[in-house]
């Protein structure tokens, strides 16, 4: 059977949708037939491949068809609750899973069947990710793997985890990793919430003792992790293509609010940081809109690494200035217990709240240090820090 | 080359779906314009010429501009083809500063095919406008360069009979101007011809020698009646003019972070090249940021001139406040990153700090312009503190 052609513009994905829901009634009630169907007829992410949930079509299209589908009330796969999944594990399945490993996680992955988190990060690893020191060696037909992971977002909700794990200490450190996928379930994970700055335990440390991955849950060759890895975090950057939020969308908002309905907490100083605040804000929501339609029009620009860049200061400084116009209100917290986050209830929460969880936003998938080399080396042209851990046999490394 | 008003090829309205912004990229038409006026200035206006000419007699690039009219016809790009201009839009106009900023042209552009272009065309003054478009006359419109865009300034100019009086400081773009359009006390606009004794012009040492300043003293002027109430018309002009300049901002800024990325390759300290430092590195990424930005706000103040959309004078404000900073911030760390070559006469850089400091200042400073935004968007300023 040929593959029908994909769709060209947002008219055409819409009219798949329009056909689609007239066999498929968003409201019947049982949202996961909804949601398979869904993925079957390839109306999942357009941009995947025929079979795979998708249809062969340009990235520009899939916030169009989402759209088209939440238009008409249908049940959608709760993406914010599985961001990993979707932004990063569903891309490198994509670009370098078997057709087997696809056929077995991407559908459902998106349906939300299965929850998907990231063992990347390490005590020793964080920016300088290369370093990696947990082990997998192999045994029969699994690898036995060892070692202790930091900073994974939604672990404890988990099915499925992308690890990259040492498979040979002695190559250069680059060259001695490998790529599988974990199961959370198996017999040697312990998940260990770690509590935050803000008091709740919204990431986990994660314990691997002598877990047991079967080698067909390797993804890529031996040795080939770190090639993997890089195509899983290209994907870990702010959320591009989709609809640009109105003027004052965001944390400026809040602001900008308190400050027209509280006359009293006006200062003359805070006003000329309110109003630099309301410029960034809007330049950098112009530029998302510039980058977005770079994206539709199929050129694809290097802005999208300065976004997260100036996302990270802006809401750092927008969180500070709130503090500083509220006040004595804002020697006020709402809670400290050790619990785990809500999605979405970031506005809800008091100014403290945002002050300190807005600290780790030029920390958390890159930080703001490590995203200026990349500008400087990727788009500048610049060159690297001259380095001396290339060559070297990882085992033989100062640590 | 030509200009149609044509919509450009990459433009089609599923770009701009789903949000309610304009298109914020450049079209095939503006990349074309584009290449054009660089090839021009690249050929005709090296930065070596420009620094020669700020101690020149003439001080005015009359050659390039002369060019700009009549080999490229880029003077009347917003002026409909009946009105004997290109029919294109204040978007195309941007390109065309972006580049002349790029090269720290001494061109009035921004003056004359700009500012009095935008009002001749709001009052509908087709004959001299058809001179403007052409590129046969020249012309200013009288304000102080400092004065902050929008209704906030009112002429002391006064007009009795045919004959208009008064002082006007700090003029930009007047220097070669053959007509002068005076805005005066009673919120009318006279056409003043410079060729006249009553008509004093008076160069003033500028901080910005590749757009020189002059004094000018009208006294019993013979004067033409353009409009009798131009108030609004000269008002959007100067907002046209403050939404252009933003592009000549950004054409400099871009010009000083190429120079400075250029510059740290190149040179050589303690055995390894500047760009090996990371330090200096995180600065080009963080003005790499600022640019994108500037990129952004420009095109979105270029777009709404162009539409004439009711947020032009929020759109030029924006593009104010923050392509001003970015363009000084632009340049003062290509200085500091060239060291001290950058503190050279002989050395470009000073053009380019130069023009970026002076043109935060023209049509109201970045501060003036956030303070405005602050009108505009309803974020007020605090009230008068009460005494207990």
């Amino acid at each position: 059977m040929t593959a029908p052609a994909p769709p060209q513009t947002p008219a055409e994905a819409r009219r798949l949708v329009t056909a689609f829901l007239a066999d498929h009634d968003p409201r019947g009630g049982d949202d996961l037939e909804f949601l398979r169907a869904r993925f079957d007829a390839g109306l999942a992410r357009v941009s995947w491949p025929h079979g795979l949930g998708g249809l062969g079509a340009s990235s520009a299209l899939d916030g169009p068809v989402d759209d088209a589908f939440a238009a008409a009330g249908a049940p959608d796969n709760r993406p914010h609750s599985n961001i990993i999944g979707l932004g990063m594990a569903a891309p490198t399945l994509l670009a370098f899973g078997t057709p087997d490993q696809q056929h077995r996680w991407l559908r459902p992955l998106w349906t939300h069947e299965d929850v998907w988190c990231q063992l990347f990060s390490e005590p020793g690893a964080g920016s300088d990710l290369a370093a990696v020191a947990t082990s997998a060696v192999r045994d029969g037909d699994d690898w036995v793997v060892n070692g202790q992971k930091v900073w994974t977002s939604l672990a404890h909700e988990s099915r499925w985890a992308l690890l990259v794990a040492r498979t040979d200490p002695k190559a250069p450190k680059h060259r001695g990793l490998t790529y599988f996928v974990c199961d959370m379930d198996a017999p040697g994970v312990d998940v260990r919430p770690l509590r935050q700055i803000t008091g709740e335990t919204e990431f986990n440390e994660v314990f691997l003792d002598d877990v047991r991955v079967p080698d067909d849950q390797r993804i890529g060759e031996v040795g080939a992790g770190w090639r993997v890895t890089q195509g899983t975090l290209m994907n870990e950057r702010v959320a591009i293509g989709g609809a640009t939020p109105p003027r004052e969308g965001g944390p400026i908002g809040t602001l900008a609010q308190h400050w027209r309905e509280h006359p009293e907490d006006r200062t003359a100083g805070l006003h000329d940081e309110v109003l630099r605040l309301w410029v960034d804000a809007e330049a950098l929501r112009l530029t998302s809109a510039r980058l977005t339609q770079q994206l539709l029009a199929g050129q694809p620009g290097p802005e999208g690494s300065g976004a997260k860049l100036a996302y990270a200061s802006l809401a750092q400084r927008t969180s500070a200035a709130e503090l500083g116009v509220l006040g004595g209100e804002a020697l006020r917290y709402d809670d400290w217990t050790a619990r785990r986050p809500v999605v979405g209830d970031l506005a809800e929460r008091t100014p403290g709240f945002r002050f300190l969880r807005a600290k780790a936003n030029s920390i958390e998938g890159g930080t703001s240090e490590v995203l200026r080399n990349i500008i400087a080396e990727r788009v500048l042209g610049l060159p690297g820090e001259p380095r001396a851990d290339r060559d070297t046999p990882w085992e033989d490394l100062p640590r | 080359m030509s200009l149609t008003a044509e919509t450009p090829t990459t433009t089609s309205q599923d770009h701009v779906e789903g949000t309610s912004l304009p298109d914020l990229l450049y079209s095939d038409v503006e990349e074309d314009l584009r290449s054009s006026v660089r090839a021009l200035v690249t050929a005709r206006s090296p930065w070596s010429d420009v620094l020669a000419r700020t101690e020149a007699e003439e001080r005015v690039d009359v050659d390039l501009w002369a060019r700009l009219g009549r080999d490229l016809g880029v003077l009347g790009l917003p002026v409909a083809e009946d009105r004997g201009g290109a029919g294109a839009s204040w978007r195309e106009v941007a390109v065309v500063a972006e580049e002349l900023g790029r090269a720290v042209a001494a061109v009035p552009f921004l003056g004359s095919a700009v500012m009095a272009t935008a009002v001749l065309d709001r009052i509908g003054a087709t004959d001299l406008l058809e001179g403007l478009a052409e590129g046969a006359v020249t012309a200013a419109l009288l304000i102080p360069f400092g004065q902050l865009a929008g209704n906030t300034w009112r002429s002391t100019c006064t007009r009795d009979g045919d004959t208009v009086s008064g002082t006007v400081r700090s003029v930009a773009d007047a220097r070669v101007a053959d007509v002068l359009l005076v805005p005066t006390q009673d919120g009318a606009l006279v056409q003043v011809a410079v060729d006249q004794e009553q008509v004093t012009r008076t160069p003033v040492v500028s901080l910005d020698e590749t757009r020189p300043l002059v004094d000018i003293v009208l006294d019993r002027a013979a004067a033409e009646l353009v409009a009798a109430d131009a108030s609004s018309a000269v008002e959007h002009a100067t907002v046209v003019g403050a939404a252009v300049l933003a592009s000549e901002q950004l054409g400099v800024a871009e010009w000083c972070l190429q120079a400075t990325v250029g510059y740290l390759q190149d040179r050589r300290q303690f055995g390894r090249t500047l760009a090996s430092y990371q330090a200096l590195r995180h600065r080009c990424a963080d003005l790499w940021v600022q640019v994108t930005q500037a990129r952004a706000v420009a095109r979105y103040a270029a777009a709404c001139a162009a539409e004439d959309s009711p947020d032009l004078p929020v759109a030029a404000s924006l593009a104010q406040a923050l392509c001003s900073d970015v363009a000084v911030h632009a340049a003062e760390e290509c200085l500091q990153l060239h060291g001290g070559i950058g503190f050279t006469w002989e050395n470009p850089v000073h053009l380019y700090l130069k023009r970026a400091t002076s043109s935060a200042l023209a049509l109201g400073s970045p501060h003036a312009h956030r303070s405005k935004l602050g009108r505009l968007v309803n974020l007020p300023a605090p009230l008068p503190e009460e005494l207990p």
